[in-house]
């Protein structure tokens, strides 16, 4: 054991913790404010929040860490605020986060309470032996009722809430209690300053000129410029060439010591060494063991990126070798298709996550993709005893060659308010789900406790689920076990021809009606050729929907304005950018959105 | 008389925007008619055309046409002195085709003699529908009476080269309405008709109705069919189909329109006029005020230019000479580009014969019935990488 130091005792590094719209961005940004970080007018909104795309949504992506000064009874703290995703496909991400802290604030809703993501990461908090600071917030609105939201917090997840701050970060009530009950009741870091280097690495970005960017913590020894470190997975090593603090923007410093939350560069040029759960310590003087591993994000949904018509495979590739830099839950690796040509199959932890990965590769990259139809893990026992482990449903065996098929089952909770276990129910029935449990929390809010097919639940079900559930619904899951399960592959033809991107595997009961929604769904955005385009979905041979879109009737500007001729021009140089964008698929012409298309389930 | 030889022969357009009242399909610039708008205007349009004495020394008057809007609106003194200054202004060949377009609304018998005796020998009228009802919906301002009366007038005092316009796929009418309107047009004899397609155009009164989806309009299918009855009833009647909608009797077909198809050139003058000149469009400015103004500071009223290069001329060419129905001329195409359409476009054309667009032979490429019906596709297909 080593003492803690007096420095030591002036830092605390903590997160935030809360459900989607609980007010957690709301609520840094107003702790940064009132430790008079910066000026009103650096001031944005959502400080934390700093991906366009993030604050679009609303929701919290990127981790990223602030370091906040704070002056109580004339002594100074060092606040480090690390922000956390509140999504249930960034657990990993969450978790990362949380070995970085000592603490956490627990931020519930005083008008809805405790929610089922809250708990989610409650449990991981608790897990990580975390310090739990309950705030209520939103005790502004008329609907408010803190004293029960109190209870609660105590009686769900077993934590003393009396002393809960009662604020509004939305009105800036209270935020004094917050950064006083963080000092007060979350732990200061620990760890010997002159052990060996201990540095955790919780995120990293890149930065074109000074290479991979890591965000550590730092939880013994120290690092300054000119040291020598080394990747504990790989050994590989690197000169530190710049150590800094977050405030929130980098500010660098001359050392980091242990309990210091801040970011290292080293002139790391190829992202993958820089691999977020690594241990960063030093090569000539390195530390017994790493850190204890991360719980191991694992992709659970797949899906094939491709480059769209005019856009370059090895752009992609750059792209999603950045991304993944930030992203230790991202997969990909090279694959072709018949249909599209080269791309990448990816893996992602969810669906979120996936489209959160797309709309990255437009924004940050300008990347035009195709995405195919998103997929999970089966596994295929064939005939001959082996055993096949298929992404990709194009890599599926001929029928006659497999025994038995599984399919990956997730453990997954739904709290919802009572009104609506109907609908929820309902919705889980047609996704074939079991009910396990069902729970009472209170008077008014139910758990839901189902076994689902992961392949139902990456069908849009979160969004099924919120729209059932006016919003109110929220889903925690996990991998459960893979089971034996009834699956076909289901082929689309588009005039006659298999379009790979489009196969997908699914359960015999559904593949009817999958079936049918897709070729109508095809139709409805595939616009009309000069010849009638039969479009069939089929299992084996045997066709088991058709559609068809008619040959195209009229394409025709009937009038010469005048001698407009470049208005005329103008019009067909437009239809002609529209066409580029489209896929040629044979014959067929296929806009981007037919693959999105496949992606939602649709039902009526 | 050698030296007028050498000169380029252009078409003349000029533009009349103003209307007694706007039609509901209608998104052309157009004022409402008022004297003193006029005399701005007309004052106007002379100083834009003394402006371009001087520089259209090379360049000698083969058609002209006076369109709108509605440029029979204009008193016949108006048009007089427009006239008049034309032919001071610029080289104008003798006996050329000079097209009027007109609203049967506001014709009169003094007012065809007018036109005669100023040169005018080609008359187009606005009819649209034999229908009153459906003239009435799509707020034209005359009856299916006030167009007889006045086309019967125009033939007796000595007009023999008249062309009527007509509107198919309007809201409310059915293939049978269609097929009594020009069953009806047919019996007057007209040496050349255009039938157009109806086109919800933004910023009309229809595009707001549509958008309210107020608007009865024939179904695809059935517009279609109203397009295909045209073609065979006119061929059949000898006012033969030369241009996707555009149909006359042998030797009425209208030359100034065949300017802008065989990619010609052509001036235009007048509020928000088209021009082609020199391998360069150039369009008057659509702003009444700053049409005035410039032309008052003694400026040409050109607002936007683009220079076409070769390539640009090339498909510019296809894509104009498609809408014929004896299409794109091989040989001239040839001599003009010194390359073999046939060619350069090998592979789209071998493409596009295979889907029934368009057929080849060897002097020329043309669009089949589908190829008309579709022929944005074929025409998508020319335009440069």
């Amino acid at each position: 054991m080593f003492m803690s130091n007096s420095r030591q005792n002036k830092i605390r590094n903590f997160c935030i913790i809360a459900h989607i719209d609980h007010g957690k961005s709301t609520l840094a940004d107003r702790l940064i404010e009132k430790t008079g970080l910066l000026t009103d007018r650096e001031m944005k909104e959502q400080i934390l929040d700093s991906m366009d795309l993030e604050r679009e949504r609303g929701i919290t992506i990127k981790l990223q860490a602030t370091r906040l000064v704070y002056k109580v009874n004339g002594e100074e703290y060092i606040l480090n605020l690390i922000d956390t995703p509140g999504h249930v496909d960034f657990n990993y991400e969450v978790s990362r986060s949380l070995a970085a802290c000592e603490g956490a604030i627990l931020v519930v809703d005083a008008t809805q309470g405790v929610e089922a993501q809250t708990m989610a990461n409650v449990y991981l908090a608790i897990e990580q032996d975390l310090e739990i600071v309950p705030v209520i917030n939103k005790i502004d609105l008329p609907s408010a009722r803190p004293e029960e939201i109190k209870k609660e917090i105590e009686d769900i997840i077993g934590i003393e809430a009396d002393n809960a701050p009662l604020i509004s970060a939305k009105e800036g009530i209270n935020i004094e209690e917050v950064l006083k009950a963080v000092v007060k009741y979350i732990p200061h870091p620990q760890g010997d300053e002159e052990a060996p280097l201990k540095a955790l690495i919780f995120d990293s970005f890149y930065d074109s000129y000074k290479g991979a960017v890591a965000y550590v913590r730092i939880k013994e020894g120290s690092v300054k410029v000119g040291d020598k470190i080394m990747m504990m997975s790989s050994g590989k090593t690197f000169d530190v060439n710049e150590v800094g603090i977050f405030v929130p923007g980098p500010v660098p410093v001359d050392e980091l010591k242990a309990g210091d939350v801040g970011y290292i560069t080293a002139s790391i040029k190829d992202v993958k060494n820089c691999r977020v759960g690594d241990t960063i310590t030093h090569a000539n003087r390195p530390c017994d063991k790493p850190l204890p591993g991360y719980k191991k994000a694992t992709p659970m949904v797949y899906c094939g990126i491709y480059p769209a018509e005019g856009e370059k495979f090895e752009n992609i590739r750059d792209a999603l070798e950045k991304l993944q830099l930030n992203d230790a839950a991202l997969e990909f690796e090279p694959e072709t298709s018949v249909a599209l040509g080269f791309g990448f199959r990816c893996g992602f932890l969810g669906l979120l996550h996936m489209e959160i990965i797309q709309q990255r590769l437009d924004r940050e990259f300008d990347l035009d993709i195709i995405t195919t139809s998103p997929s999970v893990i089966y596994k295929v026992v064939k005939t001959n005893g082996e055993i096949e482990m298929i992404q990709n449903p194009t890599n599926l065996p001929p029928q006659s060659e497999i025994e038995y098929m599984e399919e990956p089952i997730v453990d997954a909770r739904i709290m919802i308010p009572n009104d609506y276990v109907g609908n929820a129910m309902e919705l889980c029935q047609e996704r074939r789900g079991t009910l396990i449990n069902m729970e009472y929390l209170d008077e008014r809010r139910v758990s839901l406790h189902y076994e689902l097919p992961l392949n139902e639940v990456i069908y849009d079900f979160f969004d099924a689920l919120k729209s059932k559930t006016r919003g109110y619904g929220s889903l925690d899951y996990e991998f459960k076990e893979y089971r034996q399960s009834k699956l076909v592959k289901l082929d689309i033809l588009l005039n006659k021809e298999v379009v790979d991107a489009f196969s997908l595997i699914v359960h015999e009961s559904k593949a009817y009606s999958r079936g049918r929604a897709i070729c109508e769904k095809l139709k409805e955005v595939i616009p009309r050729h000069m010849f009638a385009i039969p479009i069939q979905a089929s299992i084996g041979n045997k066709v088991i929907a058709r559609e068809t879109i008619s040959a195209l009737r009229k394409d025709v500007l009937a009038k010469c304005y005048g001698g407009d001729i470049s208005r005329k021009r103008k019009l067909l140089e437009k239809q002609k950018e529209g066409k580029k964008k489209m896929r040629q698929l044979g014959s067929v012409e296929v806009p981007q959105e037919a693959f999105l298309s496949v992606l939602k389930y649709d039902e009526k | 008389m050698k030296e007028v030889k050498k000169l380029k022969k252009i078409g003349l357009y000029i533009h009349i925007p103003f209307c007694y009242k706007k039609c509901s399909y209608c998104d052309f610039i157009s004022f409402k008619y008022n004297d003193q708008n006029i005399d701005q205007y007309v004052k106007a349009l002379l100083k834009e055309i003394e402006l371009y004495s001087s520089r259209l020394k090379k360049y000698k008057v083969k058609t002209l046409f006076i369109g709108g809007g509605t440029p029979s609106a204009l008193t016949i003194d108006k048009m007089d002195t427009i006239v008049n200054k034309l032919y001071k202004s610029l080289s104008i060949e003798s006996g050329i085709e000079f097209s009027v377009e007109s609203n049967p609304g506001t014709l009169t018998k003094e007012k065809l003699e007018g036109y005669l005796k100023i040169g005018v020998n080609r008359l187009s009228i606005g009819l649209q529908s034999f229908n009153d009802r459906i003239l009435n919906s799509i707020g034209r301002i005359h009856s299916k009476e006030i167009f007889l009366r006045n086309y019967h007038t125009a033939r007796d005092v000595g007009f023999d080269n008249i062309n009527i316009d007509l509107m198919y796929g309007l809201p409310g009418q059915s293939l049978s309405d269609w097929k009594d309107t020009l069953e009806k047009v047919i019996e007057l004899r007209p040496e050349h008709i255009s039938a157009y397609a109806l086109k919800i155009e933004e910023g009309t009164r229809f595009y707001d109705l549509y958008l309210q989806n107020k608007l009865h309009l024939a179904d695809e299918e059935e517009e279609r069919e109203m397009y295909h009855y045209t073609i065979e009833t006119l061929n059949k009647q000898g006012i033969v189909q030369y241009e996707i909608s555009n149909f006359a009797k042998e030797d009425y077909e209208c030359e100034h329109n065949l300017i802008y198809w065989n990619n010609e050139e052509f001036l235009g003058l007048g509020l928000a006029a088209h021009s082609y000149l020199n391998f360069c469009r150039f369009a008057n400015t659509n702003n009444f005020e700053e049409y005035i103004n410039l032309l008052n500071n003694g400026k040409l009223p050109v607002s936007t230019k683009e220079n076409k290069s070769r390539e640009d001329e090339i498909f510019e060419t296809m894509f104009l000479g498609l809408r014929l129905t004896k299409g794109v001329n091989v040989n001239k195409f040839k001599k003009r580009f010194r390359l073999n359409p046939l060619e350069i476009y090998k592979y789209k054309l071998d493409k596009m014969i295979k889907l029934g667009l368009i057929t080849v032979d060897e002097n020329s490429i043309r669009l089949t019935r589908y190829g008309m019906d579709v022929s944005n596709q074929v025409f998508l297909e020319f335009i440069p990488e």
